[in-house]
């Protein structure tokens, strides 16, 4: 190398000295460790013990295990989808020229900054079973069919419904980004269109969702790797790690939890991380393959 | 943009309307709650504003809580005996016998009419607390907003007991300093001004080193960084935990904002990207004169790059705020929780019941954060866009 080289060589790695550090104090490590402890048995107090695919295998017959798997794919496979229509819904409904837009976006958005833990303590208020304002909303819908309107959080068949419910309040996020995307789709394209005669329908199916279709995967793909750790508002909500009622809402960040540092079976739970990173991965790559037709990027 | 026919707006608006009210309506029964009476938050149907009854009681108004509606000919009996001697009831006409010397009539209760007791601080009834059958028309209602929650949730939060605030109770200890929303408060500002702090000035240098200088293996350890940004918090989780536990950490706020001085992937690529976009010619012009590469960054780069700075200062500003797990993970005493954890343990300890004080501390966790979002509201809106469309 030149003078120059080493000069720079120097100067490049002094400004990346502290993330030398911390990628390899806070990153590297703990991602070395944790692929070490996921085939040993490590309870912290003692030294991790090798184990080799012990971990793994008693995963395969752990029904909580497979329990949590199917909960979190449910709510995922819900929240994900019906957060996407929502979010895309409320920004189709902003990009027009209405009065007032900014108010409308604000309030919409407002609610994805609340605290997770605030917002979780309003919406047990909101599905309270016995005072919660919901079920006076909709009870009358119930009471048509001849039923009581639920428990929500108290009912093992509507806990999940809730905690998606819920989840649908704070879209506005991916509102905002939706609405950056929508605005940047050249209004050229609509004059010619409308010209053609296209309808607004054909206008939205053949011109808009093809130009924001980069948007809709960033969106999804943000959205599965959220709600496959969803951990907050279930554990304030359900009152802990045990998933009440009946398990309904165990779900796979609860059950790591609750391994690693109430039952302090770090190895097993180590390993368990590695399976949700192989699921988020493999989800990510399927959503990948499945849109690289469909995605179309401009520019 | 596109001009709208009539029935376009009309649907529109709808939506629109629709829209504001399920997304409004949350927050804005939070603070409805937050200023009730306990009692009125335990009603169905729900009651949707805050009030206060009074009745004229020789000649001066009480303030009284509706206890039941009365909808069947009844009476109000007081018990003439037993351990529970004086305390008043109501019984339908039909089963009450006026031979019975276990009660003593006080009145007729015509359907309609309320049973009203006089309202006390603590809802507590002792013997000289008064309670009566009202008709409708005795009882007046007006708006009357509780902001007394909000200093009693405050001071409830650490875990001290609404009597003990409301001092008909001797505080249990009263040499240490009691543990108060302000404690929490204060964790809380600590977690979020240091981290602002440190996640600033520490990518901000990083960035420069990736986007301005050119060294060797420099777009090998970018590449690196990138891939790390895909790795889930639960593989770090326990090897992190084990880290701070030999630093001697856990239990302290330390883990909570330490990190965040020595970078994070998402904030080096975000910092990174801007700082590619500053023409090359102010670095090379500042170079001939003989800057140091220092001065180059400290006095061209970060002047210019104020709004990615303001994005990073402000997202890490509010994922320390709501940051729940960290928390959860890392603190052990009550004297070091930061707000949201407090908030978690303040409900699991009141196991759901006070509404009103909960709604109260929720609101008082949720305003900073929506004055911050109407002061800052530009940054907010254009780094969740540049973030989600170009990251």
């Amino acid at each position: 190398m030149t003078r120059g080289e080493w000069r720079n060589l120097r100067i490049g790695l002094g400004f990346s000295s502290l993330w030398i550090v911390g990628l390899g104090v806070f990153t590297l490590y703990p991602v070395a460790a944790s692929l070490f402890y996921s085939f040993c048995d490590y309870s912290i107090l003692q030294r991790p013990v090798w184990a080799g695919m012990e971990n793994f295998s008693t995963m395969l017959g752990d029904d909580v295990f497979w329990i949590s798997l199917k909960n979190t794919l449910i709510f995922a496979g819900f929240s994900v989808p019906m957060g996407l229509a929502v979010s895309l819904s409320l920004a189709l409904l902003l990009n027009h020229e209405v009065r007032g837009r900014a108010v409308y976006r604000t309030i919409f958005y407002l609610p994805s900054i609340v605290p997770i833990v605030a917002s979780s303590m309003l919406w047990m208020w909101i599905f309270n079973g016995q005072y919660g304002v919901l079920n006076w909303v909709i009870g009358p819908l119930f009471r048509l069919w001849g039923d009581s309107p639920p428990a929500w959080l108290g009912d093992p068949a509507w806990s999940k419904p809730a905690l998606i419910l819920m989840s649908l309040w704070g879209v506005g996020n991916s509102t905002i980004i939706y609405l950056a995307g929508l605005q940047d789709v050249p209004k050229e394209y609509y004059e010619s269109a409308s010209i053609d005669g296209a309808s607004s329908w054909q206008r939205l199916r053949y011109i808009t969702i093809p130009m924001i279709s980069p948007v809709i995967y960033f969106n999804l793909i943000m959205g599965i790797i959220g709600s496959l750790q969803v951990f907050t508002q279930v554990f304030v909500m359900t009152g802990g790690t045990d998933g009440a009622p009946a398990r309904s809402t165990l779900f796979y960040a609860l059950y790591l939890f609750s391994t690693a540092f109430y039952d302090l079976r770090m190895g097993y739970a180590s390993a368990m991380a590695w399976v949700l990173f192989l699921l988020i991965a493999g989800l990510t790559w399927i959503a990948t393959r499945a849109a690289r037709r469909r995605i179309h990027y401009s520019g | 943009m596109r001009k709208l026919s009539p029935a376009g707006r009309f649907a529109v608006y709808t939506g629109l309307g629709l829209g504001t009210i399920l997304f409004a309506f949350p927050l804005a029964w939070m603070l409805l709650t937050s200023v009730k009476p306990i009692e009125q938050t335990m009603v169905y149907p729900p009651q949707w504003l805050p009030v206060a009854y009074t009745v004229v009681w020789d000649g001066e108004p009480v303030e009284v809580t509706r206890d039941e509606r009365i909808e069947v000919p009844s009476v109000l009996v007081e018990r003439t005996s037993g351990n529970r001697v004086g305390e008043r009831t109501l019984m339908a006409v039909e089963r009450y016998d006026p031979g019975d010397p276990a009660y003593r009539l006080i009145c007729r209760a015509e359907p309609g009419s309320w049973l009203v007791t006089e309202r006390t601080g603590t809802l507590a009834r002792s013997k000289g607390t008064r309670q009566e059958v009202v008709s409708d028309e005795e009882i007046r209602t007006r708006l009357k907003f509780r902001w007394d929650n909000f200093p009693k949730a405050l001071e409830t939060m650490g875990g001290r007991s609404l009597e003990e605030v409301e001092g008909s109770i001797r505080p249990s200890s009263a040499m240490t300093r009691p543990v108060t929303f302000w404690t929490f408060l204060g964790n809380t500002t600590i977690v979020c001004v240091l981290g602002v702090l440190g996640t600033v000035l520490s990518n901000a240098l990083i960035a420069y080193g990736f986007a301005r200088v050119r060294w060797r293996g420099r777009d090998l350890f970018f590449g690196l960084t990138l891939a790390t940004m895909m790795i889930p918090f639960p593989v770090l989780m326990v090897p992190l935990y084990g880290v701070f536990k030999s630093l001697g950490w856990i239990g302290t706020l330390f883990p909570l904002w330490v990190p965040s001085f020595f970078g994070s992937a998402f904030n080096i690529f975000l910092m990174r990207q801007f700082f590619r976009t500053i023409p090359e010619e102010l670095s090379e012009a500042a170079r001939i004169d003989g800057c140091s590469e220092w001065r180059i960054f400290w006095r061209i780069i970060l002047p210019l790059s104020r709004p990615v700075l303001a994005v990073a200062a402000l997202f890490h500003f509010l994922y320390a705020w709501n940051d729940f797990l960290g928390p959860l993970l890392y603190l052990t005493r009550k004297e070091t929780f930061t707000l949201a954890l407090a908030l978690q343990s303040y409900q699991s300890q009141h196991g759901g019941v006070q509404w009103n004080y909960l709604m109260a501390a929720s609101t008082l966790t949720v305003i900073p954060i929506i004055i911050l979002f109407f002061f800052a509201q530009k940054t907010f809106i254009q780094g969740i866009a540049t973030t989600g469309t170009k990251g």
